[in-house]
């Protein structure tokens, strides 16, 4: 079976900036969901954008699904940040989802049945389809979001990635949110970034920190000292008031 | 006024109206919503170096802008892409460049250039027939781009970098939809002249924006806009005795201004009495 992710000693710099360094992951399972936190800055978007083949590590090699980025986008969906958009453009529901079928249609076709049959699907499963006739300015932040991640789902991904998906949003529609993304990862591996480290709850399978490197040890705990490096100060927020632990036992800690 | 109609040339500017909003109606839209007004606006008057190479070539100036209306969308695009200056300073080097060219091979072509003002501020009322079949070419062909690629501008505009991801060239259709702007331009100069290009492609579009949150929909109200504006400007300008160009544009903000504040006030007052019955 095809791993999904292999990143082999990944080094990306932006002019003499070094961003991210010596990066090594390997994701096999087809399914559930990875959290990488960081700190702003820390190169997330960065590292999406390495996954999606939007930029070219000076060094290293990425695979996904055996072959690289650019040639595995049908397998890859994708759900940007949220911020930055511009609500008011004159796009429905409905346009959106579609253009997650763009690639399957072809160039100077119409939208096909199958394609019209795909985002009704989508849509469904994120619970928007009455909405699809509505311009996109007129949902709520978590609505607008449920859009984003269907358009994603319109293309059958098998790796699903998000980028600060619960950013703006209120703690009820994050809870949603991450609701949907555990009936998700049964089907597909999703990959989520966020800076929130109190987003890292129950729905998390496992867990990497970034900042420049990754700190990943294919488990669902991060010893605090890679968490500690990875924000460069003391962290002790996370043990308290989230239904799971997911700092690993340290000693003189408890 | 109707005996008006019987003149060939008031005909001629008539037809080079519709010609135009038609142009500037569809392709406006994707400059409003995809925000690239500037851009535009340098391709616009970088084509003065066409008019310039046309006029010191000999041959009609609309035979000269077009292609270098069309170089100076690629170059302006990919500069603009591609380098490490910012953009819009990469625009505003290219816009003056364009015009320089322009003034230099004006100055250069021996003897006076007859109609060089309709070039930079447009008169409608002195459109010939050939300018206007010229017109309606590029307008099939404006026509035929948008009808085959509906698709793809849309995902163009609303999100480039998930219509990357998707496996879409948006380099290459975002320069094809910048060639797109520059036949377009090459439409308008006739009606409104090269300064004032810019108005067409945003006014309208602008406009319609207010009334609808349909692509489509956008279209077609903005080239019902144009054409009703710009032929109730070529009347203005016709009895007023003033430049038809600067009346059409004059017309056009009078119009969205009066929408614009309408709009706000009818807003103001419906929120106002929400407040009221809460």
């Amino acid at each position: 079976m095809e791993k999904v992710i292999e990143l082999k000693d990944i080094w990306v710099r932006y002019g003499n900036q070094i961003i991210l360094e010596a990066i090594n992951l390997e994701l096999k399972e087809p399914h559930g969901l990875l959290g990488i936190i960081g700190p702003n800055g820390g190169g997330k978007t960065t590292f999406l954008k390495l996954l999606l083949g939007l930029l070219k590590p000076y060094r290293g090699s990425v695979r996904l699904f055996g072959r690289p980025p650019e040639k595995s986008r049908e397998l890859v969906g994708y759900v940007p940040q949220y911020r930055g958009f511009d609500f008011d453009f004159p796009i429905s529901v409905w346009e959106v989802v579609l253009t997650g079928r763009i690639s399957h249609t072809g160039f100077l076709r119409k939208y096909r049945e199958e394609d019209r049959k795909a985002a009704e699907e989508a849509l469904k499963t994120v619970e928007m389809f009455q909405y699809r006739d509505r311009q996109i300015g007129q949902l709520s932040g978590g609505q607008r979001q449920r859009v984003l991640i269907a358009r994603a789902l319109a293309t059958n991904p098998k790796l699903l990635l998000l980028d600060e998906p619960n950013s703006g949003l209120d703690p009820h529609m994050q809870d949603e949110l991450y609701r949907l993304l555990d009936r998700l990862k049964h089907e597909m591996a999703i990959i989520m970034v966020t800076h929130d480290l109190s987003a890292v709850s129950v729905y998390v399978d496992k867990i990497a920190c970034l900042n420049r490197t990754l700190h990943y040890h294919n488990s669902r705990e991060i010893p605090i000292e890679d968490l500690e490096a990875t924000y460069q100060c003391p962290v002790e927020l996370i043990a308290h008031g989230i239904p799971h632990r997911v700092l690993s036992s340290h000693e003189g800690n408890r | 006024m109707f005996d008006l109609l019987q003149y060939n040339f008031i005909q001629n500017a008539l037809v080079a109206a519709v010609l135009a909003s038609i142009a500037c109606g569809i392709i406006g839209v994707y400059v409003v919503v995809k925000k690239i007004v500037f851009i535009s606006g340098g391709i616009a008057h970088a084509s003065f170096g066409g008019i310039g190479l046309g006029y010191y070539l000999g041959v009609n100036p609309m035979l000269g802008v077009l292609p270098f209306s069309l170089i100076s969308a690629l170059v302006m695009g990919t500069v603009s892409k591609k380098s490490k200056i910012p953009e819009d300073s990469a625009i505003g080097i290219l816009w003056s460049l364009g015009m320089a060219l322009g003034i230099i091979f004006v100055y250069l072509t021996p003897g006076y250039a007859p109609d060089l003002m309709t070039y930079l501020f447009g008169n409608i009322l002195t459109v010939p027939r050939f300018d206007l079949y010229f017109m309606l070419v590029l307008d099939i062909v404006i026509i035929g781009a948008v009808y085959l690629f509906y698709k793809e501008f849309l995902a163009l505009c609303f999100d480039e970098e998930f219509t990357t991801v998707q496996g879409l060239p948006t380099e290459k259709l975002y320069l094809f939809l910048l060639c797109i702007i520059a036949l377009t331009i090459v439409v308008l100069i006739k009606v409104v002249g090269i300064i004032l290009v810019i108005a067409l492609l945003t006014i309208p579009a602008s406009l319609s924006r207010k009334f609808t949150y349909n692509l489509k929909q956008m279209m077609l109200i903005s080239i019902a806009f144009g054409t009703v504006i710009s032929v109730t400007g070529i009347g203005l300008s016709y009895a007023l005795d003033v430049p038809s160009g600067a009346t059409i544009i004059l017309v056009l903000s009078f119009v969205y201004g009066l929408v614009a504040f309408g709009m706000e006030m009818l807003e103001n007052r419906r929120s106002s009495g929400d407040l009221k019955e809460s």
